[in-house]
């Protein structure tokens, strides 16, 4: 008798459809479903998917207690030897939504696995769930199917499951004891040469990154502050004049609204590919609250609407390049005399 | 990019629906959203009353700016 799996997937990959069916409500299949079948292929016969949970990523991230109390609902009914969920890639609402769902089975007694990149923000979740590390897109399928299904196999089998380096995991925090040939002293002296030659090494003990920024002091006076606009959600000049990448992307727009009252359909549009743009593209304004903010202006409860708002698409955007985009835009405001920043996202 | 803005020394107040992401991402000052298409907006309300639904968000976003706060805040109402 093989082992039986369930597995969750996104709309996208069910091939009901992108961002227009993201709000789809969770669905119950037979069978594998899309990359279920990579993996199915994967364990020959020793285990099987038999039932695939859909859901559509905007309604698992806008009802996440619906969605997770469904999922749990039709895994107890099924009693799974094994749960996975993706993999995600670099799909942040997806990811999220696996990393969560996973970790509620869990906590069922069910062993899970999910997959997805590093920057994925589910990924977040790696010291509570065991996340296969994967390429940024669906092209890395190829890869991640395999690596996902040996560890998945291995994790049915109660077998002895290795590093997270040998078996394509991300790093839990868990340590485990083990004897090195080297002792410590030569180990540290050949990491300390290499060092210096430039030469590639690998630490024992990679530092922790707190990468926090302490909040700064609250505004004292609105009337007299001036406020900008900034956001991830894509809003560009109709058209996208300077060519803002739908997905990762490379640059971000800086652009007037001296004189606008409000952002119109005419005049502005979403360059955004990770959500469904009509209703962003209908009245941008539901991203890009100029309109409140001019009349707030107008009625003298804040200083100044900065004239000039800063944008990108924040999908699948590398964290390095929204971090240097917004330290380079953030000195022009400082420059600018702004006081604070509304950043919307979507 | 909030905490880069943040870094440069400006109070930031990101708004967005997913506010779990926020607080991955870092953000000092959170204003929970409508929804991820229209996080400023509802088009099942018509266009007064999805205005002021905005304005409602946007005072929220204004109150969390001049609330002094020492640690990662979402602000519910």
């Amino acid at each position: 008798m093989s082992y039986k799996v369930v597995h969750y997937i996104n709309q996208f990959f069910a091939n009901i459809g992108g961002e227009e069916m993201a709000h789809v409500a969770p669905e119950l299949r037979d069978g594998a479903v899309g990359p279920g079948t990579a993996l199915n292929a994967q364990w020959k016969g020793e285990a099987e998917i038999v039932k695939t949970i859909v859901c559509g990523d905007s309604y698992f991230a806008e009802h996440e207690k619906e969605a997770k109390e469904q999922v749990i609902a039709w895994v107890k009914a099924e009693k799974p030897d094994f749960f996975i969920a993706g993999p995600a890639f670099n799909a942040g609402r997806y990811g999220y939504a696996c990393a969560n769902v996973a970790i509620a089975v869990q906590e069922l007694g069910i062993p899970v696995l999910t997959g997805m990149y590093v920057e994925n923000p589910g990924a977040d979740y790696k010291d509570k769930v065991m996340i296969v590390s994967t390429r940024d897109s669906a092209a890395g399928m190829r890869q991640a199917a395999p690596t996902m299904a040996k560890l998945a196999m291995k994790i049915m089998k109660g077998e002895k499951i290795g590093a997270s380096v040998e078996e394509g995991y991300m790093n839990m925090g868990v340590r485990v004891n083990m004897f090195e040939e080297e002792r410590g002293a030569k180990r540290a002296v050949d990491m300390l040469i290499n060092k210096l030659n430039d030469k590639p090494f690998v630490t024992e003990y990679p530092m922790p990154s707190f990468d926090r920024v302490a909040p700064n002091k609250a505004v004292k006076d609105l009337s007299k502050a001036t406020i900008a606009l900034c956001t991830s959600g894509g809003i560009v000049p109709k058209g996208n004049p300077d060519h803002i990448e739908s997905s990762s992307a490379s640059h971000y727009g800086e652009y007037s609204i001296a004189g606008v009252q409000a952002l119109d359909e005419a005049g502005w549009e979403t360059a955004h590919g990770g959500y469904d743009p009509i209703y962003a593209n209908a009245n941008p304004n539901r991203v890009l609250p100029v309109d409140v903010l001019r009349d707030m202006e107008k009625e003298g409860l804040i200083g100044k609407l900065h004239d000039k708002f800063y944008t990108t698409v924040g999908n699948g955007t590398a964290v390095a390049s929204a971090k240097k985009f917004a330290a380079e835009y953030a000195q022009k405001l400082v420059a600018d005399g702004v006081d604070a920043v509304i950043m919307t996202s979507t | 990019m909030v905490k880069e803005i943040e870094r440069a020394g400006l109070p930031v107040v990101h708004m967005c629906t997913v506010t779990p992401i926020s607080m991955t991402v870092g953000a000092n000052r959170i204003v929970p959203t409508i929804a991820i298409p229209h996080p400023l907006g509802n088009p099942a309300l018509d266009a007064a009353e999805e205005k002021k639904l905005r304005r409602g968000l946007v005072e929220k976003a204004l109150k969390a700016l001049t609330t002094e706060v020492e640690d990662q805040t979402i602000f519910e109402d």
